[in-house]
């Protein structure tokens, strides 16, 4: 593995039982949340994660950050495979690797200050006294944009926006390497979304930082994200430079997912152009056959039902998971697969 | 906005604050505005800026201990705030209903999905019976769109997809064909595709039911998709209130400025800084004096002392309808805000 590689997914699967018991003679239907995906995120760099509710974002943030074990595949942080880590090594992958929760509210322990949620992972990991624990939060507080005198304030009394802020500040607090962020500006309104995207960039080039960055936002998305990365019913369907992605998706998904963005000004309203899906995506429990995107696909044959397309360079250097992908302009960079 | 109809909603000096160890926090300051049959509206503005409070006055949801409510909230002729317990029970459901931003919390994991709809609808129709309950929630699954309803009748919250969870909270919220639906970021946690089918689905059942629509979001996209009026607040006031063409072509207030300037510079690609409203939004315990957003605002130098001093009003600005709360005289704020169109 080169040294500009900062993690590593290899074939990451996760499977949740549901408990029902499948029939006779068959294993128990599962939850197949993450099935098979790999990628590599650049040193420094940031790779963007798009997709369908429900379709393994949040699991797979989760697994790769080792919060949940992975059902099989591998994770390589900075080289060394951190699947079966534990102990003292899983203690320091973890000041490593952290994480930025979609949902500020469930994330905050209710009954702990503002002060004391900062300063958990410090303590956690031992690393300061009291006194200068309180410096320090006070410092994150302020590089976040809260008020440092609130410390001893309780989340609730805090809106949407701030408790994000609080996440976001209690992440950075062991200056770690690799961010994982599941929709980290989602309750935020616009102009502290800006804010927030800046300050990420900012820590990124300073401090060299690497993300993982999952938002539903693709202009947020495409804003921040050097690569990114498609994905639908637990799999990556595209993966690729931002700015290629954008321009000409290459996959069915990824051009009725950018078509469905919303629109900028109030004159576009019913404007030409719109792919709108139909129906949702189906269940992780029974994906389709094949080709996983098919059930929605207005370009679907036999063939997409009888086999399922690899993730794969097509001639042009775009890499994607289609028997029938978009034309696309030969790809300019190289992609991060 | 000229309107020869009585309200369905009329908002009036309503103020909201909560006592906590540090002082008065002013959530809501003295808002006032009316809302029309079959109408759109969107509310926006900074995190913090009072929003969900306001909204779930008008459900008289603010009711813990610490909070203190002034105003009046008249829905059908009745004043929310000083109705009885039984009255706003009558309210609550059946004429106006709101929906959350995080569907698992309007959600009780250990009941099925039915039986969540079932209640919401039995609550209105003490004597409907068990028949008539299952076909009301096996229409309503099917007008939000839940494939195989009968199937998933019996399914737990956990066991939808966000997107999915969020048509249940809507199902549970139109089962009683409320006259108001108050949607509190309903779309923010979802992604485009079931962002943009949740929208269509929300603007299709207003057409079917001919229900006000009252949107909470920060996602001004959704704004330019289907509001026909915009509020914007800011530290508890509304400081912009105007129809959406008029407020994406000629916005009339500086934080309405700030805000689209900093949509406006996500851009196509990858590059450098955002624009941003410089500063952070007030402390609502100790409000700057005069206008709340004056420290962060570049023009407030344009009125003498008064933006430092004195508490501008909402005001009609122009004759496209617009009402602004700034100290600028009119024809700076046309045409300052004509110059910052985007289009
Ligand atoms: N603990 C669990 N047990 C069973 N199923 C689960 C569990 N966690 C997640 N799932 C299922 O796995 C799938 C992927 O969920 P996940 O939360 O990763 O999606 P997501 O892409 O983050 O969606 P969203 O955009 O709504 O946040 C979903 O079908 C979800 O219901
Ligand atoms: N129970 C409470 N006690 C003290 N302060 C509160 C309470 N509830 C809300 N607040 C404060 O009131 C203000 C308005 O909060 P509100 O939740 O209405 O903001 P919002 O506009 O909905 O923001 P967001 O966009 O982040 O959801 C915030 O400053 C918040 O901290
Ligand atoms: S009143 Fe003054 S400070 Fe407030 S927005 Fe207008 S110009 Fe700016
Ligand atoms: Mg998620
Ligand atoms: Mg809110």
């Amino acid at each position: 593995m080169s040294s500009d590689v900062a993690l590593q997914a290899v074939d990451l699967v996760k499977h949740f039982p549901t408990g029902s018991k499948g029939l006779l003679g068959r294993p128990d239907k599962s939850v197949r949340a993450v099935d098979g995906v790999s990628f590599t995120l650049r040193k420094g760099k940031t790779l963007g994660i798009v997709g369908e509710s429900g379709c393994g974002k949040s699991t797979l943030a989760r697994v790769v950050t080792r919060l949940i074990e992975p059902t099989s595949g591998n994770i390589l942080l900075d080289g060394v495979d951190i699947t079966k880590t534990s102990g003292k090594d899983l203690r320091n992958m973890r000041r490593q690797m952290q994480m930025i929760f979609q949902d500020p509210v469930s994330s905050l322990n209710p009954r702990h200050s503002v002060g004391q949620i900062i300063a958990m992972p410090l303590r956690v990991q031992g690393l300061l006294d009291e006194e200068h624990s309180n410096e320090r939060v006070k410092e994150l507080m302020k590089l976040v944009g809260l008020n440092p005198e609130h410390f001893n304030r309780y989340p609730h009394e805090f809106s949407g926006g701030q408790r994000q802020r609080i996440g976001i500040a209690r992440s950075l607090a062991l200056n770690p390497t690799v961010i994982v962020a599941d929709e980290p500006v989602s309750a935020l309104d616009v102009s502290v979304q800006a804010q927030i995207l800046n300050l990420l960039e900012r820590l990124q080039s300073d401090l060299g930082l690497s993300m993982i960055f999952i938002a539903h936002d693709l202009s947020v998305v495409r804003h921040i994200a050097d690569d990114v990365a498609v994905m639908y019913l637990g799999k990556i369907v595209e993966i690729g430079p931002a700015e290629e992605v954008y321009a000409s998706p290459a996959h069915p998904y990824t051009k009725a997912l950018l078509s469905a963005v919303p629109i900028h000004d109030p004159s576009e309203r019913g404007g030409p152009g719109r792919i709108r899906l139909q129906g949702d995506v189906p269940s992780p429990i029974d994906p389709p056959s094949g080709c996983r995107f098919r059930t929605r696909c207005w370009k679907a044959t036999d063939l997409c039902g009888a086999v399922e397309p690899p993730l794969q360079a097509e001639a042009s250097g775009r890499v994607v998971a289609c028997h029938f992908p978009e034309e696309t302009p030969v790809s300019i960079g190289k992609s991060p697969e | 906005m000229s309107n020869t109809a009585a309200p369905v909603l009329s908002v009036q000096n309503l103020r909201v604050s909560f006592d906590t160890q540090d002082g008065t926090v002013r959530a809501v300051d003295d808002i006032s505005f009316d809302v029309y049959a079959g109408e759109t509206i969107c509310i926006v503005g900074e995190s913090g800026s009072g929003k969900s409070v306001m909204a779930g006055s008008i459900m008289r949801l603010n009711n813990s201990s610490t909070a203190t409510t002034e105003g009046k909230i008249l829905v059908n002729g009745i004043d929310v705030l000083t109705a009885s317990e039984e009255e706003v029970r009558g309210i609550r459901g059946s004429e106006v209903a709101m929906i959350f931003q995080d569907p698992m919390s309007a959600l009780n994991p250990y009941f099925t999905i039915g039986k969540q709809i079932a209640e919401a609808y039995v609550v209105h129709h003490p004597g409907a019976s068990k028949r008539e309950v299952h076909d009301v929630v096996l229409a309503m699954m099917i007008k939000v769109g839940i494939p195989s309803p009968e199937k998933r009748i019996d399914e737990y919250p956990h066991q939808f997809s966000g997107g999915m969870r969020q048509r249940i909270v809507i199902a549970i919220a139109l089962v009683n064909n409320p006259k108001i639906l108050i949607a509190d970021e309903p779309t923010t946690a979802l992604d485009v595709t079931v962002q943009a089918q949740i929208l269509d689905l929300m603007m299709s059942l207003q057409k079917e039911f001919g229900m006000t629509i009252i949107l909470i979001t920060h996602d001004l996209g959704v704004v330019a998709e289907v509001a026909q009026d915009v509020i914007v607040m800011y530290a508890g006031h509304i400081v912009e209130q105007s129809h959406v063409d008029a407020l994406f072509h000629s916005p009339t207030h500086p934080y309405s400025w700030g805000l689209l300037g900093s949509v406006a510079s996500y851009g196509a690609n990858k590059r450098g800084d955002l624009y941003t409203i410089s500063g952070s939004p007030p402390s609502l315990i100790s409000l700057p004096a005069g206008c709340a957003f004056h420290p962060r605002c570049v023009h407030s130098k344009g009125s003498g002392n008064a933006c430092m001093t004195v508490q501008p009003k909402l005001r009609d600005v122009g004759t496209d309808g617009s009402r602004s709360a700034c100290h600028l005289t009119d024809d700076v704020l046309i045409s300052i805000g004509r110059g910052s169109d985007r289009s």
